[in-house]
């Protein structure tokens, strides 16, 4: 019976399970109201704002400014987790070593631990009388208050994100490729560069595409270290609660737009990563 | 079993959702007559204060009706917190750091006449302050004055004047000495440019500032409202940090009102008036005194006159043009302040 | 180089490699927990109890709990609905919906609280309408449990998802087939299958409910005892130079994400998730 209901419904392939119209209505009914209708606000907000407000309000010399250091940190700490994250991974994947579980727990912590802590906790550490700052500040190493702090802190924020990712593909992969590759006369280099990193590269180009989504918006954890200048060590969250503060709700609203666009945009990015990875998988 | 467990925790997460939501729509009375709620919406350093003026109110409240009152503080910076009222935070009075603040509820959210300030006296600003600057122990960068913060090498705390109301008091009292020193607005904007080019830290409130300056060990000189740098003191001892009284400054006055929209709504409108004249009353006005802010009732300020130093300061009205001219001047999009930070 | 085997590094190398890891890992991840815990107890243990017994940190603590008892059923039922639809049944769009379920994932935080403030606020779309029934959302409870569930939306969902897609449907199909109806088949066959991942999506989409510092910022209102978190709190405590205070409330919190690890890991150990859940997102592999 449920199967001719399926059918009639006309969709592609007959289903035998029940449940669909509940489950799918349910689903596109609390998207609607939970995330698309909100989303959309912001974007019915900026079309009645006109083009050229739009524009000069969104694009301003400030908020150009906190744009680049927002994309410019966030890609520099996505590097930095990339390089180490793969060590981690590797390490965690590879290597027996005494206490791997807890290692392997505290990698999660970013996930777990509130923004906000991690945010007053490094700053602590980094400010020039905490724990690590008290050393770098004779060496002229300035950390908190500046750009290097924004970095440290998405850093902490991101690291999960590359881990989580290779993690898997490096178990999935095995020795008998390696062996394999070894016994054509490989040597170790060859087999790092030819089999093993192209291997896991789609999933370590997903894993910094997430950090990266992540650090672009990150807020809670960065307000604490960054300082706050307008046009050095303003991030672009940052300036959208500052234009709300003097009142200036389009100017809030466009750079908002902006940034939800980008959301789109790298969520787009990591879709299409993955869709490649699944199609040269089935070749 | 596990099927059961799983049954009961979606059973009682939900019995937990219903009642909660239930207890939110609730939540909101006081028209009972016995018992009656007042949201003080409020700027960061008050705290303290309000802590000390409210149950005092409360108490005359009470014994005048008969009705208990419960207040509900939120304390932000002063523009966060304008910016919340005019979104529909609940506030019955603001209490806030500078009249410009209150002017955009007024305007932007019509939630009180426009001539607010004519509801109390003096201005509606129950206390003055002024800006004053705190310096290491010992004073190691022999900073006295003003004219002290520009030489090379002197490191600067301010918050941001875009977003902070104390920020704002600072940067004008700045411009009242490169004023007087120069004689006029352009060599103003020139001191005034020099004072923030020595400023590493721009945070967006006061208090982040202090805690810039006392917590994270940044900077030479922190200008602050004089009742922070008193509290500073107090908290961290002499033997940390030390006020400095520059030769002139500016009286800032930090305002008050009834959100009348607001009150009229939950029928608050009495005890809020109630509540804001009682800051004007010696009992008041002596807890303002205790909390370092400058009395307005002649009689407490003359008893406490030696504790608070002899300033020479400006005024918003007079020196600046009111906050509305002043705001558009010296703060607004494509103001001074932004011409002094895109020029470097 | 005459040591070096194709298939696998040197002890020097593996060595290096290991305390590469082991020192970054503590630098970055160990180092400001640490700092956290003992930033709260300096001074003394008795500081510490008193800052996190104050009546304004129960307040904010029975807030959270109270968020968190909300939004997360919420999500689990969208997550159960929604994987169940995505992957036990074909239609168009399948790929479109996954991606507007991940998109709070990348939406910042303050943009999120934004945007309902843009909806519900006493200037935005529905704020007149809301004032005339006397509603209110923004600065108030159901404002932030609105905020967290739209952080946390996917969390379930995402978990879920990879898992159901692993399984496949034939176990269903075959419940069905011997005469069981949807709900039965649901609770005896899909159920007991999902249960561990599902609970390893209810605990991270907690632990975020209950961290949260963004969005719920913009749309508290930070009314002591009223619409204060535990987070909006440390940042309130931080900056009333109540460093212990903010500390103590915080450290709560680490403790919480904590538990939380030590939750996850025990799932991972005993049930061998290691496959379907990663991670937030398994990666797509």
């Amino acid at each position: 019976m449920t199967t001719t209901i399926a059918l009639k419904r006309g969709w592609r392939r007959p289903a035998v399970l029940p449940g669909f119209p509940a489950a799918f209505g349910l689903t596109i009914g609390w998207l609607t109201l939970i995330v698309l209708i909100p989303v959309s606000t912001i974007f019915l907000k900026s079309a009645g704002m006109g083009w050229h407000e739009f524009l000069a309000v969104g694009f301003s010399p400030r908020a150009l400014a906190a744009y680049r250091l927002s994309f410019g940190t966030a890609a520099a700490a996505g590097l930095v987790n990339a390089f180490f994250g793969l060590i981690v991974a590797w390490v965690l994947v590879r290597y027996p070593f005494p206490g791997k579980q807890v290692v392997s727990a505290l990698v999660d912590l970013p996930f777990a631990l509130p923004t906000a802590v991690a945010g007053i906790a490094l700053t602590a550490l980094y400010a020039p009388n905490g724990w690590i700052g008290q050393f770098l500040a004779p060496l002229g190493i300035k950390v908190a208050f500046t750009p290097i702090g924004i970095v440290i802190a998405l850093v902490f924020i991101g690291l999960p994100f590359v881990v989580r990712s290779v993690e898997p593909v490096l178990a999935d992969l095995g020795n008998d490729v390696e062996e394999a590759a070894a016994t054509l006369g490989a040597n170790r280099p060859q087999i790092m560069a030819r089999v093993i990193l192209p291997a896991i590269g789609p999933a370590l180009l997903t894993g910094f595409a997430m950090a990266f989504a992540r650090g672009v918006g990150e807020y809670g954890s960065v307000i604490f270290i960054a300082g706050n200048m307008p046009g050095r060590t303003e991030i672009a969250p940052l300036l959208i609660v500052t234009q709300l503060e003097q009142y200036e709700v389009a100017a809030a609203t466009a750079i908002a737009t902006i940034m939800m666009l980008a959301s789109f945009a790298i969520l787009l990015l990591i879709n299409l990563i993955q869709a490649w990875t699944r199609v040269r998988g089935a070749e | 079993m596990k099927r059961r467990l799983f049954l009961a925790t979606s059973l009682s997460a939900s019995i937990v959702m219903v009642a909660s939501l239930s207890a939110c729509s609730g939540a909101k009375s006081g028209a009972d007559g016995k018992s009656v709620e007042l949201t003080n919406v409020s700027y960061d350093p008050t705290r303290e204060l309000y802590q000390t003026i409210n149950p005092g109110f409360a108490a005359a409240w009470k014994q005048k009706t008969g009705q208990t009152v419960t207040f509900r503080m939120s304390h932000g910076g002063s523009g966060k917190q304008s910016r919340a009222i005019i979104d529909g935070l609940d506030a019955d009075v603001a209490t806030l750091a500078l009249a410009y603040d209150i002017d955009a509820i007024a305007s932007k959210g019509k939630l009180l006449p426009a001539d607010w300030q004519k509801a109390l006296p003096d201005n509606s600003a129950p206390y003055t302050s002024t800006i004053v600057f705190l310096v290491r122990k010992g004073n190691p960068k022999g900073i006295h004055d003003w004219g002290d913060l520009v030489k090379p090498g002197v490191s600067v705390i301010t918050p941001n004047p875009k977003t902070s109301g104390g920020a704002r008091w600072n940067f004008l009292a700045a411009w009242a000495y490169g004023r007087k020193a120069g004689g006029t607005d352009a060599a103003a904007q020139a001191f005034v440019s020099k004072v923030y080019g020595n400023v590493p830290v721009l945070d967006s409130g006061a208090r982040g500032s202090t805690t810039t300056f006392v917590e994270r060990g940044i900077g030479d000189v922190l200008l602050a409202w004089e009742n922070e740098a008193f509290l500073a003191e107090k908290e961290l001892g002499k033997d940390k940090v030390e006020m400095v009284v520059p030769s002139i400054s500016i009286r800032a006055e930090p305002p008050v009102a009834v959100i009348t929209e607001n009150a009229k709504r939950h029928g608050t409108t009495e005890v809020a008036d109630a509540y804001l004249h009682y800051l004007y009353t010696p009992e008041a006005q002596t807890a303002i005194a205790q909390n370092f802010y400058r009395p307005t009732d002649p009689k407490v300020a003359e008893q406490f006159k030696s504790k608070f130093p002899a300033i020479e300061m400006a005024t918003i009205d007079k020196d600046f043009g009111g906050w509305a001219s002043a705001q558009k001047t010296y703060f607004g999009d494509g103001g001074v302040f932004d011409k002094i930070y895109t020029k470097k | 180089m005459s040591r070096l085997t194709p298939t696998s590094e040197r002890a020097i190398v593996r060595r290096s490699l290991i305390a590469i890891a082991l020192g970054f890992l503590a630098l970055f991840l160990l180092l400001p927990l640490v700092a956290v815990f003992s930033e709260a107890l300096k001074q003394g243990i008795g500081a510490y109890l008193e800052a996190v017994s104050t009546s304004d940190a129960w307040s904010a603590i029975r807030l959270t709990l109270l968020i968190a008892a909300i939004s997360v059923p919420l999500n689990v039922v969208f997550g159960l609905a929604a994987s169940w639809a995505i992957t036990k049944f074909s239609f168009p769009g399948k790929s479109l919906l996954i991606t507007l379920i991940d998109l709070p994932f990348s939406v910042s935080p303050v943009v999120s609280g934004l945007i309902f403030v843009l909806l519900f606020g006493a200037q935005g779309l529905l704020g007149p309408w809301l004032q005339a029934h006397d509603l209110k959302i923004i600065f108030a409870v159901p404002g932030i449990v609105l905020a967290t569930v739209f952080i946390t939306f996917p969390f379930v969902a995402r978990e879920l998802i990879p898992l159901m897609t692993e399984q496949g449907k034939d176990d269903e199909e075959a419940a069905i087939s011997l005469g069981a109806n949807g709900w039965q088949t649901f609770w005896h066959v899909t159920l007991p299958n999902i249960r561990w991942g599902l609970l390893y999506g209810v605990l991270l989409c907690n632990a975020r409910a209950m961290g949260e510092f963004g969005a719920v910022s913009v749309v508290s209102g930070h009314i002591r005892g009223l619409t204060n978190t535990m987070p909006l709190h440390v940042e309130i405590l931080y900056n009333e130079y109540d460093f212990v205070g903010a500390f103590a409330v915080a450290s709560l919190l680490a403790l919480l994400a904590l538990v939380t690890l030590v939750l996850k890991t025990l799932l991972e150990w005993r049930f061998d998730l290691h496959q379907g859940s990663q991670s937030l997102r398994g990666a797509g592999h």
